[in-house]
């Protein structure tokens, strides 16, 4: 019977593994081959579909969408985790929301984003729209990040600074916020991943323009879409492994990245 | 001088009483010690004269405590300068992740000085009355959690010295700590009382008879006996009391 | 940073920013349900959950979603049989029965998994699942078996990653107290920590059907995506997501609210869904 159990689990295990290993070599197996320059070239036509513009387009996306996402995630954390009495009402409700906002698939932050940012608020198909949809994505992750890098901090360093005569904020931007950073950080890379990972909730957001968006209010597509794309036309399939290849290999060093920075935190300095 | 009067101070947390009806006057630059089993109050009675207790959830208090005459939890009583005149030693070391010099600089910086040179200035003379200049003058950019525990905790009390305060609180300053650190620090802190009022909770009555002037004997959140350390060591006046130093009970 | 009024401004400013989350929920809420609610309101709940023609070109158009549920629900019980019980099993693998070294290589291998994106995922599917079903199974491949496959697989990294920590959650005691009775260590595990682990277990699952149910961009690839119920495994199939992307560009008006009708049916599921792992964490949590 022992034997029996032994086996499955790693069976089991080595199915999960497998297949993840299978997955990545064979992408990046299928897809090197197919990584040369012309399509990385600046321009796209269609012909050459290069999926340049997209990795300026993913970039541009990600960077926006951080910068309205992380302070209201870190702040969040801060009054929930710093300032709010144990067992607030309000509290209990953030963390509810925070927890559906979680749950909730992309295609539906898709069509929010479609019904109130393009039409409602007339951004239409932009980045602009798709920043602000793709920041409430990541909200929850970013809150929950600092939630827990906050909560990893040993109260005796408030009560030290306290002790001294410093306020709550003082306390937190200069002791507590230095020792929590790598768990932050490490959840705002998380939400990087999210972000460059997203199809549905950007398709109907920020479209799916094959140019550079040359502004804030025009459109453009992301790595991801590109690739969807290029698989649902079915016209060039080795581009579609080629960018493939791309993704994969963004997403590997974004988690060893964060992987790196959890690590930092939990074995403190 | 009677720089700290308590009077008639009750301490709930919820709905649990944790002090009852404590009296006592604590007199400039001598060195009270709080002895007694464990949880029986001699924190909570010290963390109420910095106003630590104000950021325990539920936790409430009816009496007074003056400090130099004035109500420290009256309506105006600013909280941050009460604790940079009460400063605050904790039972286990807590330097923050900083340098050295940071984290002396730390307070300082906090109650608004800037200039470089004044703050070499506390920053030295701080560690010099904490006893500890000689060893870490040369390192002062190292990071204050790479030295030994008994080097921390003296660093926690240049810290607390570097805001200049009236009074240090020292919640069992040396429990965590070896003999030899121990012994270090109960020297530093018979100098100390030359320039600052000491309120010490110890568990170690060889302790509090080595250092200090006077002591009160705690039990269940009373203050059972108060008293010269002296007199109270040798002729304790209450039974509970003789029990305690002549370990009847621990 | 001194004055009071400047603290009070921030905590003022951290506070807005929490209650930045409960404003996102309310918003999606309002739209999502004032643009399809009318729809169902007026074409008839009944109809509209359990009509099973789907044929907005028709005149006059049927807009009957239950092909597209019955397909949501197949790949999503699909998904479950495949991903549940190998997932829980290599949770306990690597909670109880590999080496410390191989766990420092697996457990950020399972937050890769996590972070794959859907479409590569659901390219993978397409370029090699697809084939081998379609030579070994039948059919033109792209049906709910292959769907379930897929989604099994994605969900796989969820159900591991909070089975795991529930597993090791587990008191030494439970472990201890029966190795001393001369149960092997296999058969602690599963006989005392998983079942000690189960409400734990229970979420991951909850939140793995979650995922599956709301999964679009990697189920549209494979699935098939024909808009009927399906009467084999084989056969391809529409869930309530593929159905929105599907259509949207060129859907007109009322085509347009349909579709987002069907987006506040899969959000009332995904609520459901929801408040059922919050239940269950609650419930475990005392």
């Amino acid at each position: 019977m022992s034997r029996i159990i032994r086996f499955l689990v790693r069976f089991s295990a080595l199915l999960t593994f497998g297949v993840l290993f299978f997955i990545v070599g064979y992408i990046l197996f299928r897809g090197v081959a197919h990584l040369n320059p012309s399509i990385f070239e600046f321009e796209y036509t269609s012909d050459n579909v290069s999926m340049f513009p997209s990795i300026l387009t993913t970039l541009m996306l990600v960077a926006l969408t951080l910068l309205v996402a992380t302070p209201i995630g870190v702040f969040a954390g801060f009054y929930l985790m710093e300032y709010a009495k144990k067992g607030n009402k309000l509290v209990e409700i953030v963390r509810i929301a925070e927890e559906t906002l979680s749950g909730i698939p992309s295609i539906v932050f898709g069509l929010f984003g479609m019904l109130f940012f393009v039409i409602r608020l007339g951004f239409s198909y932009s980045l602009l729209a798709g920043t602000f949809t793709a920041a409430i994505m990541v909200l929850p992750l970013i809150m929950r990040s600092t939630e827990e890098a906050l909560l990893s901090v040993d109260d005796s360093l408030r009560e030290a600074s306290f002790a001294l005569g410093a306020g709550k904020l003082r306390t937190i931007f200069r002791v507590v916020l230095p020792v929590a950073m790598p768990g932050i950080l490490s959840g705002v890379i998380l939400a990087i991943g999210r972000v460059v990972g997203e199809t549905a909730a950007l398709m109907f957001t920020l479209g799916t323009a094959t140019q550079l968006p040359d502004g804030l209010l025009s459109s453009g597509r992301t790595l991801a879409l590109h690739m969807y794309m290029l698989s649902t036309e079915g016209l060039h399939v080795n581009e579609s492994y080629a960018t493939g290849v791309v993704l994969l290999v963004i997403i590997l060093l974004i988690n060893g990245l964060s992987t790196f920075l959890s690590n930092k935190l939990t074995k403190g300095r | 001088m009677d720089k700290i009067v308590i009077r008639n101070l009750d301490l709930f947390y919820g709905n649990f009483q944790a002090l009852k009806n404590v009296n006592m006057n604590i007199r400039e630059n001598e060195i009270t010690a709080f002895i007694g089993p464990s949880g029986c109050g001699k924190s909570t009675l010290l963390k109420t004269l910095n106003r630590m207790n104000d950021l325990v959830e539920g936790c409430r208090i009816t009496g007074d405590v003056l400090l130099d005459n004035v109500d420290i939890y009256g309506g105006n009583f600013d909280v941050n300068m009460l604790r940079k005149r009460v400063g605050m030693v904790f039972q286990k070391p807590n330097p923050f992740p900083m340098s050295i010099y940071d984290n002396i600089a730390y307070g300082p910086r906090t109650h608004g000085i800037k200039k470089k040179s004044r703050l070499d200035e506390i920053v030295e003379g701080s560690l010099k009355a904490a006893a500890i200049w000689e060893e870490v003058k040369d390192d002062l950019k190292k990071n204050a959690l790479r030295i030994s525990g008994g080097q921390q905790q003296r660093i926690c009390i240049a810290r607390a010295l570097a805001v200049e305060p009236e009074v240090l609180l020292m919640d069992e300053p040396t429990s965590a700590l070896d003999p030899i650190s121990t012994a270090k620090i109960e020297d530093l802190v018979q100098d100390l009382k030359k320039d600052y009022t000491i309120v010490m909770v110890t568990h170690n009555m060889q302790q509090a008879t080595r250092v200090s002037d006077k002591t009160a004997f705690f039990l269940t959140g009373e203050v059972i006996e108060f008293g010269n350390t002296d007199d109270i060591f040798s002729v304790p006046k209450d039974k509970r009391t003789e029990d305690y130093i002549t370990g009847r009970f621990g | 940073m001194r004055s009071k009024s400047f603290e009070g401004f921030m905590k003022g400013v951290f506070l807005a920013s929490a209650t930045m989350a409960i404003i996102a929920i309310i918003l999606i809420c309002v739209f999502i349900f004032s643009s399809g609610v009318p729809f169902i309101a007026e074409y008839g709940l009944f109809d509209f959950l359990f009509g099973n023609k789907w044929k907005p070109s028709n005149k006059p158009p049927s807009y009957g979603i239950l092909p597209m549920i019955l397909g949501s629900i197949y790949v999503t019980i699909g998904a479950v049989v495949i991903g549940v019980p190998i997932g829980i099993l290599t949770a306990a693998f690597m909670a109880k029965f590999c080496n410390k070294k191989l766990y420092r290589f697996l457990k950020p291998a399972v937050n890769l998994m996590s972070g794959i994106p859907s479409i590569v995922y659901g390219f993978f599917a397409l370029t090699m699942i697809v084939p081998i079903i379609r030579e070994r199974v039948g059919g033109t491949g792209m049906s709910i078996l292959t769907a379930s496959i897929l989604l099994g697989i994605m969900i796989l990294p969820t159900i591991i990653g909070l089975s795991e920590a529930s597993i090791r959650a587990v008191p030494e005691s439970y472990y201890e107290g029966s190795i001393a009775l001369g149960a092997s260590h296999e058969r602690t595990v599963m006989s005392v920590l998983l079942p000690a682990a189960r409400s734990g277990i229970l979420s991951s699952v909850i939140l793995g059907i979650g995922r599956a149910i709301g999964e679009t961009m990697a189920v549209i690839l494979v699935a098939g995506n024909q808009a009927r119920i399906p009467t084999d495994i084989t056969k391809g199939v529409r869930t309530m997501t593929t159905n929105i992307v599907i259509e949207m560009a060129y859907a007109g008006e009322e085509h347009r609210s349909a579709l987002i009708a069907t987006a506040v049916v899969l959000f009332v599921f995904i609520l459901i869904i929801n408040g059922l792992f919050l239940i269950v964490k609650r419930r475990s949590a005392n």
